[in-house]
Order: C-alpha cells, then structure tokens, then sequence
C-alpha cells in the first residue's frame, strides 16, 4: 500500500507544483525554467526549521509554521529574481530563470548546513497524504477563484496581449511581479510538503531536468488550463512508475520512451490535452 | 613584491590560459546553437547530444583502429547526420507549433539520446588513447601544452571557415537572408527547409569536432553533452544568440571567468559563476554583448 | 538387484526437503542500482556482479530465490519509489542497494520504517548505517581507508612530510582525508600544507591545482578522489615533475584510470575492497568467471555486488525463515563470510569488519600489495 500511497502523494505534491508554474507560464505567460529552484528553496528553508529550530509546539502547528516558512522563503526569492529578470522576454526570461535556478541549486550544494552533496537527512516525518491533499484542494480553490477575479483577468491580459494590456491600464509589472511570487511561494509549500513526506533532501531533485519536467506537466495538460495541470500532474507522475511494472526490455528502456511519448504527444497536440480550457468545458466559453 | 604576490601573478596567467583554452571548446559547440537559433529561433536543447554521439562514433572509430582524421571525420559526419535526421523528423512538423511545443521537443530529444546513450553505449567514460605525445612548453611558472595550442588553432580556423562560409559564398549568403526573414527569403526563391538543415549539419559538425576535442582531452560519456551544452549554449546567450561572433566571445568570457573562479577562489563554484555572468549580461544588456536591441513594435 | 538402497536414500532426500525448504517460499530479493543517470557506470558494474552471483546461487540452491532489480536513474526520488515498489508491490523479503550513500541514506527510513533490511554493497558514508538498525552494509567505510593509508604512508613508506588533496565536491573524499589526516598527525606525520587544496568532479584543468603542490614540495600526496580526475591529476604532476606517491581510496579503483593516466600512473598506491590478482583461489575463479560473462575485469563495485548477494543469500539460509526480522538477525550475526572481498564480519555498528587491501598501481593495472586488517 505504502508504495502506492508514496505515488498518490507525490501526484499531490506536483499538482501543486504544475499549478504553481501554471500560474505563471499558464495564466500570465512568462516563461520560467527555474521553477525546481523556488520548489528547493521551499523543502530547504522549511527543513532547516524543523530539524535545527522547530517551535515547543505540536507537530501539526509546527507542520504549519514550516509552510508559512517555505512560502515565505520561495516567495522572497521570487521577488528577488522577478523585479530584474520580468524585464526580460520569452526566450531571454526562460534561460535567466534557468540561470537562478541551477545558482540556487548551487548554493545549496555548497552549504555544509544542509549536508551538501551528501543529503539532508533526519527531517522529522510531519507531513502525510491528507496534508499534501489538503494543500492541494486548497491551490486548486484559489486558482479557480483567481481565474475568476479582477487579478485573473488582469494577468490573463498580460498572456494574451502586453501592449493591449498595458494600454488598458494594467500594471504589466506589478501583475506579473505578483504572479511570479505567488507562484513561487506555492512551490515552495509544495516543496515543506516534499521534505516532511520524503525526509531526505538531496540537490539533485532540484535540478533544471526537475523544471522542465513540471513545465511538461503543466504544457501536457495545456497552459493556463487549472484540470489541464491536475491530468498532466497525475499523467506524467505516474506514466514512469507503470512502465516498471511493464517488464523486461520496456521496464529497463521506460527512461527513453518517456521522451518519446512527450515529443508524439507535442506533434500531436501542441497546446496540450485541454489547451486553455477546462474540463467539461465548451469552446465558447473560454476564461 | 613578495614571493607570494609574484606567484599569485603568475596563477593569475595560468587561469588566464587555461580559461582560453576552455573558451575554445564552448565556443565551438555555442556556434552550433546561435546558428541554429539565429535561423528558426529554436533553442536546440538536443545540441549537446549531437556532440556526444559524435564523439561516440570517433571513439568507437579510433577503437576499430582508423586514424585520428578520419576519426574527427566521422565524428563530424555522423553528428552533423544525426542533426539532419532529428530536424526534419521532429523539429520541422513542430516549427509552425509556437516556440514553447518546439522548445519542449527539443528537450525531450535531449534526453532520449542521454538515455539512449547510457543504455546502448554503456555509463562508463571511455578514453581515446592518445595518438601523439603531448609536449609541454613552460615559461617561468606556466605551462602551456601542444594540445592546448592545437586547441586554440583549430578554434580559429573554424571561426574563419564560419565568416568565409557566411560571407562569400551562395550557401552562406542564403543562410544570412533565411535568418533575417523567413517568408521573404522564401519568397526570393530560397530554398530555406534545405538551408535549415544546413545549418544544423554545420552547428552540429562543428560540435562533433568539439566533441571529440573534449573526448580527447577528458573522456567520451553519454552525458557528456549536458555540461558542456549547457555552458556552450549559455555562452552563445552571453555573446548574443543568433550573431556567429558573439558565440565566440560568449565561449571566451565563460571559460576565462570559470577558470579564475575556479583557481582564485573555488572550484565548486565554477558552475555557479557562468550562470551570474549569464543573468549580469541579460540584465544590462538582455539580446547579449554583440546583440541588437530590438524595440516591441504594437 | 537391491532397491532398498535408493528408496531409502530418496526418502533420506525428500523429508530433508520438506524439513529444509517446505517451511520458506520462494525469497525475494530486491536491487535498487543507478542503471542509468550519472552514477550508472557504478551501477552497471555492481548489477553484474549481483546477477552473477545469483545465477552461481540458483545453480546449487535448493531455495528458490528471485531476484527483483530496479532502475533508480541515479536519483533520490526514483531510488525511493522504487524501494516503495519493492517493499509494496513485489513484497520482497530484503533490499540489496544502493551504490551511492546519497540515495542509500535516501532509502533508509523507508526500509526502516517497512522493518525489512535494506544492504547496501558499496555506500561507504559513516552516516548510513546510523539511521537504524536495519540497514547494513557489505563494506568499510570511508574512516577506515583514510586510517589504513596513513598507517600505509607511515610504517611502510616511510614518508611523514604529507600533503592532502580533497575532491571538495563531494563526502566520500572530505571523510576520507579528515580520517587520513587525524591518523596521520597521531603517528608523526606533518602536513607540507595548511592551505586547503581542493578541485572539484568534472574538473579538466589541474595545472593551478598542481603548481600548488609543487610549491608545497611534500613527499607523499594523499589524494581520495575518483578516477577520472584522479587520472587526470597524476598525469600533469608527473608532467611537471613531481614524484612523490600518489595515495588514494577505492574511489581510483577502475580499469579505466589506467587509460586515462597513462604510464605515469605507475608507482602510486590505494586501499580498496578488492584484489583481482590476490592468489586466494575464491577470488581468482570469480575474476575468471566475470570475464567469461562480462569480457571485462571485474573492479570493486563488481565484487562487492557479488558478495552483497552472497552474503544476504548466507544470511537466510542461515534464518531458515521468510521473515524480514529473521533475516535482518541473521544478516547483523554474519561472521566470517568468505567473500571475494576478504572474510566479512558485520559488527555492531552494522558496518562490515573486514580486511583492506592496498594496491600498487604499475603502468598497466593494480597489483596486490599488502592487507591491512581492521
């Protein structure tokens, strides 16, 4: 059972995870590739509370404060590497992003603090199925609220068209500011989340491989879509796990034929299983 | 000055040459990614691989006993093959698709032939044995290798072949125009599917030369191409992406930077630095140092 | 004509059967190794020497055993779903694995928690086998290699005028030298340099590394590192004239340093697991059999893969039970296994007590030199 609860957990993490870049890949169109750095930032920083300075609480409020730390923490980091890189466009925004990201990783490699190359070890095991569940539903319930809102709208306009946002009065950087931060600070939930349900942190799991495989998760479902997000969480989590139980020659080859089903799956459908839409919902009825 | 001052100075020359040589390397392997950038706007992703089967089959080809030249050849050839191949099976129908399908193409190629590459070729670094004897020149307190300068030169003279190519003759006038605007060199009569797989045939020769400059040096592995990509193409970014020059600077500056990081300070934060150089640039000058900037025209 | 003769014997045979193998099932043993990502060229070796052993054992075992081997891509995530599935899905009875400490210490609460042993062939980080009482490995660990070179350095070399240089990129080469350097201060060593002299992996230039070294003119260089860079840097110190010994772990311990040294490699010396032209007949008839298998010489990870198997095999014969517990019990009371990589005892730290072994490099390969026992 452990093994598939382990595998319906880390759905949960991504879905925050591929929600929190759709935010800002999806809904207000800036290219991130660094997405896995703010996801470390988040695992680091709430483990470092836990295990060196954890509050003379239960472990439920001290589980919470750990949130509010990784939030917090992502969510700095994303001010600091948004207000000089939103400047930037497309491509150049992608690989500064991409360039934060592996500095990031970096940093924490070189910190003996956290164990460096070795590991972080002893994270106390505070967090299980229905809080990464619980965190889920909610991002989902602020997501679906913020399609819906002025600050929605505003950041959708931002996607669709800068200078017509602009022109209507939109803040391009103040909204995009906002929306890189909170999804940043949502990564990092989703990354207090992976350390106390994982309890060991190594850098490798925050590499730019890890970025883009959250990006291809929020692109499979297609971008700016919250069901879209969900299915390619659920997707792309768990399509590398079948294929072990596949056998023989598929088991030992399942690390090539991911790539290739995500390159049919792009020349198949290049905006995704959903596009822009929802689930359930008709063509007319966009946003 | 002290005793010390004097060999702090002296490091400071060794970094300085070694960074050059390692300049040469990412220069080479960025010009393969500028070109193809410059011409469809495609950050090619799987370019770092190209190299490492390029190495890979020069390796295997100097272990069936051919020479080093028709080993570089081959490398060259089949890099430049593989490029021709994966461009007009997957990146062309993906071209009209937006930038970001296409980007995610390219990454998922990247890393089919990292894992194809471990699973058919083995994990394990191979060595090319060496095929002359490696000479080392000291000049008071640095030493500068043969293969260091043999490094160097053939760097130069692909940078020259580049500028001859894309200056004088038809191919490379055809190439410049394809760049500048797709439709209209279409509309010129340009064949620009046939330029376009030039052009990864070329960036991905070149590359297969880098490869097996690095086999030589260190060791051909099937993740070979995922560092020195990543660096190859931060430096094509540094210089500006798409300007044949800019590749070579980008490469330069990196792999000096790196060394005197390296050297003076630590050498695990020799990744760290190329990226701050790469996010500096942007910063003051986001289409890079040669780039032009372009106004967003409503 | 007497038929009582085998009639008894075959009844002999068929209750010893049914006392012996009716009360265990079929075992399952899981193997989690990078079989791909960066660390899968130890992976890859290690699996080879797994696998041999299991078809030496299937051979001769009455047991039943199968053997459940999973791809971890050299990452901590993957190394943790596949122990998961292992434990879960496939219900296996012990874990043999990983080949890096990093994902072992990755695994270990999981197998913990699951109360199955988790043993690992090659994850030689002090902290592993701290992490509780079921997990075990099937090597020393990395103090020890760093004791044995500086007791090497000092009683048999003869050199006291030491110099250190750390791969600062990764624990394996930091826990080393700290061993080292405490052993060999105690036994009247001294440093030639305070300075830290450190490169990191995937380095290509050593020349500002070795100028450094030069300068400090020690007589004998310990150097725990991996082979590729390690290769690299004898290269280029005897380029510049520098001829003092090299002295290194098991992290050199590869065909390939020898490659990628060249003759300059001859004339250093290291502590590993395993000697492949030590005379003990046991490890000459594995070197013969792995090259009729693989076309390769087996190095460290290899053998260690296979006593790994071996051991936990021993173990559960030993337990004449399925039971994780059992097995895990019969495992930590192993003494004096005869393995290919000396007589392994497991102590009470659940690390493995056994001899190391110090290699001569020559041109072309390691020659056994000495044993160091523990």
């Amino acid at each position: 059972m452990d093994y598939y609860l382990q595998i319906l957990l880390l759905v949960g993490i991504f879905i925050t995870l591929s929600l929190s870049l759709n935010l800002i890949n999806g809904f207000c169109g800036q290219f991130s590739l660094g997405h896995a750095g703010f996801w470390g930032v988040g695992a680091y920083s709430s483990a470092i509370f836990t295990v060196f300075h954890p509050l003379g609480l239960p472990a439920p409020i001290n589980m919470l404060v750990a949130l509010v730390i990784g939030f917090l923490s992502s969510a700095m980091c994303g001010i600091v590497i948004g207000v000089p890189c939103l400047r930037l466009r497309g491509d150049y925004l992608a690989i500064a992003t991409l360039g934060f990201g592996e500095i990031l990783r970096i940093i924490i490699m070189n910190t003996e603090l956290v164990g460096g190359p070795r590991g972080f070890i002893n994270i106390p095991h505070w967090a299980n199925i229905f809080w990464v569940y619980a965190i889920a539903t909610l991002v989902v319930l602020f997501m679906l609220r913020l399609k819906k809102s002025a600050y929605g709208r505003a950041i959708i306009a931002i996607r669709e068209d800068e200078i017509a946002a602009e022109n209507m009065g939109v803040n391009l950087f103040y909204y995009k500011l906002f929306s890189f931060t909170v999804g940043a600070g949502l990564a990092g939930i989703a990354g207090a989340l992976f350390a106390h349900t994982q309890q060991f942190l190594h850098p490798s799991n925050f590499t730019f491989t890890w970025s883009v495989v959250i990006l291809v998760m929020v692109i499979f479902g297609g971008m700016g879509s919250i069901s879209g997000s969900i299915i390619g969480a659920i997707f792309l989590t768990i399509i590398p796990e079948v294929l072990r139980f596949a056998g023989g020659t598929i088991a030992e080859w399942r690390m090539t034929i991911f790539p290739i089903l995500l390159i049919v799956l792009m020349l198949a459908r290049p905006e995704g299983v959903f596009g822009t839409r929802e689930f359930l919902e008709k063509n007319g009825k966009q946003i | 000055m002290s005793q010390q001052t004097i060999f702090y100075l002296w490091d400071c020359l060794q970094y300085l040459i070694n960074g050059i040589t390692q300049g040469s390397l990412y220069a080479l392997v960025a010009l393969g990614y500028t070109m193809v950038y410059g011409i469809i706007r495609l950050v090619n992703f799987a370019h770092g691989e190209f190299l490492m089967i390029g190495a890979m089959c020069g390796f295997y080809a100097i272990r069936a006993n051919q020479p080093m030249g028709v080993a570089i050849i081959l490398a060259m050839l089949s890099s430049g093959i593989i490029a021709i191949i994966v461009e007009r099976v997957v990146y062309r129908p993906i071209r009209k698709s937006g930038r970001i399908p296409a980007l995610i193409t390219a990454i998922g190629t990247s890393l089919f032939f990292q894992y194809f590459g471990q699973l058919t070729f083995g994990a394990d670094p191979k060595t090319i044995p060496p095929f002359m004897v490696e000479k080392i020149y000291t000049f008071g307190e640095i030493t500068i290798s043969n293969l260091q300068i043999g490094i160097l030169l053939i760097t130069l003279f692909v940078l020259f072949f580049l500028w001859w190519l894309t200056h004088f003759t038809k191919m490379g006038k055809a190439m410049r125009a394809t760049s500048y605007n797709l439709p209209a060199a279409e509309l010129m009569g340009i064949n620009t599917n046939q330029i376009i797989s030039f052009t990864f045939f070329l960036g991905a020769a070149i590359a297969g030369l880098g490869g097996m400059l690095m086999g030589y040096t260190m060791s051909v592995e099937p993740l070979m191409g995922m560092n020195l990509g990543t660096k190859a193409f931060v430096s094509a970014v540094v210089g500006g992406i798409g300007i044949i020059p800019g590749a070579a600077l980008g490469g330069y500056i990196l792999g000096i930077a790196e060394n005197m990081v390296a050297g003076l300070y630590k050498s695990s934060y020799r990744d760290g630095v190329s990226f701050f150089i790469l996010i500096l640039i942007l910063l003051i000058k986001p289409s890079g140092l040669l780039g032009k900037n372009t106004k967003e025209k409503v | 004509m007497n038929y009582t003769g085998p009639s008894h014997k075959l009844l002999a045979f068929l209750t010893s059967l049914l006392l012996t193998t009716a009360v265990m099932a079929d075992i399952k043993i899981g193997v989690v190794v990078p079989n791909s990502g960066p660390t899968a060229t130890f992976g890859q070796e290690n699996i080879n020497g797994v696998k041999m052993a299991m078809s030496k054992i299937q051979k001769t075992s009455k047991q039943k055993f199968s053997l459940i081997v999973e791809d971890d891509k050299s990452e901590a995530i993957e190394a943790t779903n596949a122990i998961r599935k292992l434990l879960n899905v496939d219900k296996v009875n012990i874990v043999i694995g990983e080949v890096t400490s990093s994902n072992t210490l990755a695994m270990a609460p999981i197998a913990q928690e699951n109360k199955v042993p988790l043993f690992s062939p090659a994850a030689t980080n002090v902290k592993v086998t701290q992490i509780g009482n079921f997990i075990s490995r099937a090597c020393f660990t990395d103090d020890f290699q760093g004791v044995v070179m500086a007791k090497f350095a000092i009683d048999t070399l003869k050199k006291k005028n030491g110099l250190i240089v750390i791969d600062n990129s990764n624990d394996y080469s930091k826990g080393l030298a700290s061993a080292f350097k405490a052993e060999f201060l105690k036994n009247g060593g001294k440093l030639a340099s305070e300075e830290n002299l450190t490169y990191v992996q995937k380095d290509t230039d050593f020349q500002s590394l070795l100028r450094k070294i030069k300068r400090a003119n020690p007589d004998v260089i310990f150097l725990p590192g991996y082979y590729q860079e390690v290769g690299l840097i004898i290269k280029g110190a005897r380029a510049l004239g520098i001829t003092a010994p090299f002295l290194g772990g098991d992290g050199w311990d590869s065909p390939k340093l020898f490659e990628i040294a060249g003759p300059a490699i001859a004339g250093n010396y290291i502590s590993s697991h395993f000697a492949p032209d030590d005379k003990d007949p046991k490890v000459q008839a594995f070197v013969k059999d792995y090259e009729k298998t693989y076309k390769v010489k087996p190095g460290a990870m290899a053998a260690l893969g296979y006593d790994a198997l071996g051991i936990v095999v021993d173990a559960i014969h030993r337990a004449k039970s399925s039971k994780s517990e059992d097995i895990n019990a019969a495992l930590l009371a192993t003494k004096n296994y005869p393995g290919v990589t000396g007589l392994i005892s497991i102590d009470e730290n659940r690390n493995s007590k056994k001899a190391a072994v110090v290699l001569e490099t020559t041109a072309k390969e390691f020659i056994f030199k000495n044993k160091v026992n523990p």
